[in-house]
């Protein structure tokens, strides 16, 4: 086994390569493809050895051998899962989807936390992901806001004003990365009611717990909070880092959120950046509004003037000028901080829109007569020109859009759901109507 | 990383969107023959430049979109004969586009001489493409998308170009334009903008290779170190959906972020009905003290 750990001279490189590569792996999701990509290729004795779950990477056959899980399929078999629930629950005619949101993040930073169930530890673990999911949530949701809080020895605090960068968020979670005491689902809740009784009616308010404790130590009567809560309309979720736990269901149940507990670390990370695409919109959530807002454009190149945000002077060209009082304002989405106007630009609301005009789920085809594929001249994803014909696997699954009958390879098939959204064969036809 | 990459050359892999518009082709100042000799000399001296160049040129017509030109395949068949691969190439590019218009015609839904070719599907087809770039391991090409565009926007692609766009934004692929036509794209300062890559519209078509070389050709580590053409202010103001007129300050759906440019009781796009205009958060309590 000592080899295993990577002990031997010879092994020393790789090791480190991988660790290092292992540190990239969050900077951006095209590191980590490339991370999974070259974790396919190492053989298993060069592998770091953080992978401490190495046997469950295996299963048996029906001779009794072991062998390792085909992870593709499997990981797309888990993709479709979550694809056709997603699109099933916005099977209703018009889509309506919360788009523009007021989340709390509300982290378990009690003794809890400091356990080391998780590597390195609990809390390392949520505020690793808790920045990826941030900068997920931004780039989803580029109207939306976001604030911070922490439970720590009882009491709850704000570590961040509810707002619309992800910097400034992330900057304020990672120094304040100490847990101590009990934590309170109660205070926490009253003191994010607090807040988010104040944001306008149109905004979705929802509040999102990374709960690392087994039990809630609370000064009054939780259910009434619960139900004050409920009668706000602010949808609480709980993620779970050790079991279930009956209070956090039923805030979740009666609260219309959603509750999940984590198995490891990966399923940790995949329930929160379920968090991350607007959920669908309640009528009696959120009263639909019309939104009044400005879409500023740069300033002239000759015009010096003081941004409102910063107080430095800036070149006119560096910053946007508010339409009604154009005063000098350095990056969009933002709030004037003179009139108060929304300053958005085009491009910020297009972000939205897949939500509302998503792409068909794709029908699984599994080719049992190659040779009939091939006269249709399938043999070849349209997306991509790769040929589905796997000559070291039998299985050559792939899956056909309903709308414009052209095949696809299983990993076109996830980038065009998750991140192109557009279905390359679909946008290649001129639609007669 | 940083400092081996600073004595290696860069390997590149470059994706050619070309408009094939017949619409726009047939009154273009630069034939279409011509062009495509530019085209052919710019894929040739980008594959001169470093051996691991990979180019990939894809047309978008009216009624389709295609796979052209695959450097890669070209390689693979031993065919070291350039000449017979890019005969190869205009071959298959004349195939498209007698396609194409048959497509078109028998469709029939491009009556007017207006209608745009379709980028939002070349750009789909492309980032597919770089896709399966990236998943081909740790040391790939370092992908750019140049699209070559005549014909106009097409309004109906908005949302679908939007994606793409953001979708190359999020796997750092810049999109790099060069406008043939007589029209500013929008579309296309927007996406390069985005992207970060280089819009340039040519002054002088016949000497359409010139810029393509001088601009177009550069890995983009390169550059860092040129003065390429500054992308001059892209207009981020929105148009409504009830006039399509660009404006400063109007009113969004919160629920479908429709844009208007006066007040609507209904929603058009997602019918959610309004109860009343949002006051301005701060400027209501201001006037009642």
């Amino acid at each position: 086994m000592y080899g295993v750990g990577g002990g031997g001279g010879g092994f020393n490189a790789p090791y480190t390569a991988s660790a290092r590569r292992r540190n990239h792996e969050d900077d951006e999701e095209e590191e980590e493809e490339e991370e999974s990509g070259e974790g396919r290729v190492l053989e298993a004795w060069e592998r770091a050895y953080a992978d401490d779950r190495s046997w469950e990477a295996l299963q048996e056959d029906e001779s009794g051998l072991l062998r390792p899980i085909d992870t593709k399929t499997l990981v797309h078999a888990q993709y479709r899962r979550r694809l056709l629930l997603r699109s099933a629950a916005s099977a209703a005619a018009r889509i309506q989807k919360g788009l523009i949101r007021y989340l709390y993040i509300v982290i378990d930073l009690s003794r809890a936390a400091s356990e080391m169930d998780y590597r390195p530890s609990r809390m390392a673990v949520v505020a690793k992901y808790a920045e990826v999911f941030i900068r997920e949530f931004f780039d989803q949701n580029p109207l939306s806001h976001v604030g911070i809080v922490t439970m720590k020895d009882g009491i709850s605090h704000r570590l961040t004003e509810i707002g619309g960068s992800p910097e400034s968020q992330i900057k304020a979670l990672m120094g304040k990365l100490e847990c101590s005491g009990e934590s309170s689902l109660q205070n926490a809740l009253e003191l994010v009611h607090g807040y988010l009784d104040q944001v306008p009616s149109y905004g979705h308010k929802e509040v999102l717990f990374l709960y690392s404790a087994l039990n809630t130590c609370d000064p009054g009567d939780i259910m009434e909070t619960i139900a004050k809560c409920k009668k706000s309309k602010i949808r609480c979720s709980v993620i779970g880092l050790a079991a279930e736990i009956f209070i956090c269901k039923y805030l979740c149940e009666e609260t219309g959120g959603s509750y999940t507990v984590a198995l490891d670390e990966s399923h940790f990370k995949e329930l929160l950046l379920e968090h991350a695409p607007p959920p669908p919109a309640i009528a009696e959530y959120a009263a639909a509004n019309l939104i009044k807002m400005g879409f500023p454009q740069r300033g002239a190149e000759d015009l010096i003037s003081i941004c409102s945000c910063h107080k430095k002077i800036k070149s006119g060209a560096e910053g946007y000028i508010c339409p009604r009082c154009k005063v000098n304002v350095c990056e969009l989405p933002t709030e004037c901080r003179t009139c108060g106007l929304t300053l958005v630009s085009s491009p910020h609301l297009a972000r939205s829109y897949h939500h509302l005009f998503p792409v068909q789920p794709f029908d699984e085809v599994s080719s049992v007569h190659p040779n009939r594929l091939g006269q249709k001249g399938g043999q070849k994803c349209y997306g991509c020109q790769q040929s589905f014909i796997n000559p070291d696997s039998q299985s050559s699954l792939h899956v056909r859009c309903p709308k414009c009958n052209q095949h696809f390879c299983l990993d076109c098939d996830i980038y065009i759901h998750e991140s192109l959204h557009n279905c390359p064969g679909c946008e290649s036809q001129r639609s007669s109507s | 990383m940083a400092s081996s990459k600073l004595y290696s050359d860069e390997v590149s892999l470059a994706v050619v969107v070309v408009d094939t518009n017949p619409l726009f082709w047939a009154t273009a100042a630069l034939p279409f023959a011509d062009f495509f000799a530019h085209l052919i000399h710019y894929v040739n001296s980008l594959l001169l430049l470093n051996h691991l160049n990979h180019v990939v040129v894809i047309a978008a017509g009216l009624s389709s979109c295609t796979y052209i030109f695959d450097s890669s395949d070209a390689s693979a068949s031993g065919a070291a004969d350039v000449a017979a691969t890019f005969a190869k190439a205009s071959r298959k590019m004349d195939e498209f586009i007698a396609e194409d218009s048959r497509a078109t015609s028998s469709n029939g839904s491009v009556a007017d001489g207006n209608a745009a070719s379709l980028l939002s599907g070349a750009l789909s087809l492309a980032l597919c493409y770089i896709q399966r770039v990236f998943r081909s391991g740790i040391r790939h090409p370092q992908p750019r998308i140049l699209c070559l565009q005549g014909s106009p926007d097409g309004p109906e692609q908005y949302v679908a170009v939007m994606n793409s766009i953001f979708s190359a934004q999020r796997s750092m692929v810049p999109i790099d334009s060069c406008i043939v036509g007589t029209q500013d794209s929008a579309f296309l300062q927007q996406a390069s903008y985005i992207t970060g890559g280089v819009y340039l519209k040519p002054q002088e078509l016949n000497g359409l290779f010139q810029y393509l070389a001088a601009v177009f050709a550069t890995d983009l580590h390169s550059r860092t170190f040129l003065r390429l053409p500054k992308t001059l202010g892209v207009d981020f103001r929105a148009s409504c959906f009830c006039h399509k007129k660009t404006i400063d300050m109007g009113y969004v759906c919160s629920v479908c972020l429709s844009i208007f440019c006066k007040y609507h009781k209904k929603c058009s796009t997602c019918g959610s009905e309004f109860n009343r205009v949002m006051p301005d958060l701060n400027s209501v309590p201001d006037q009642r003290q």
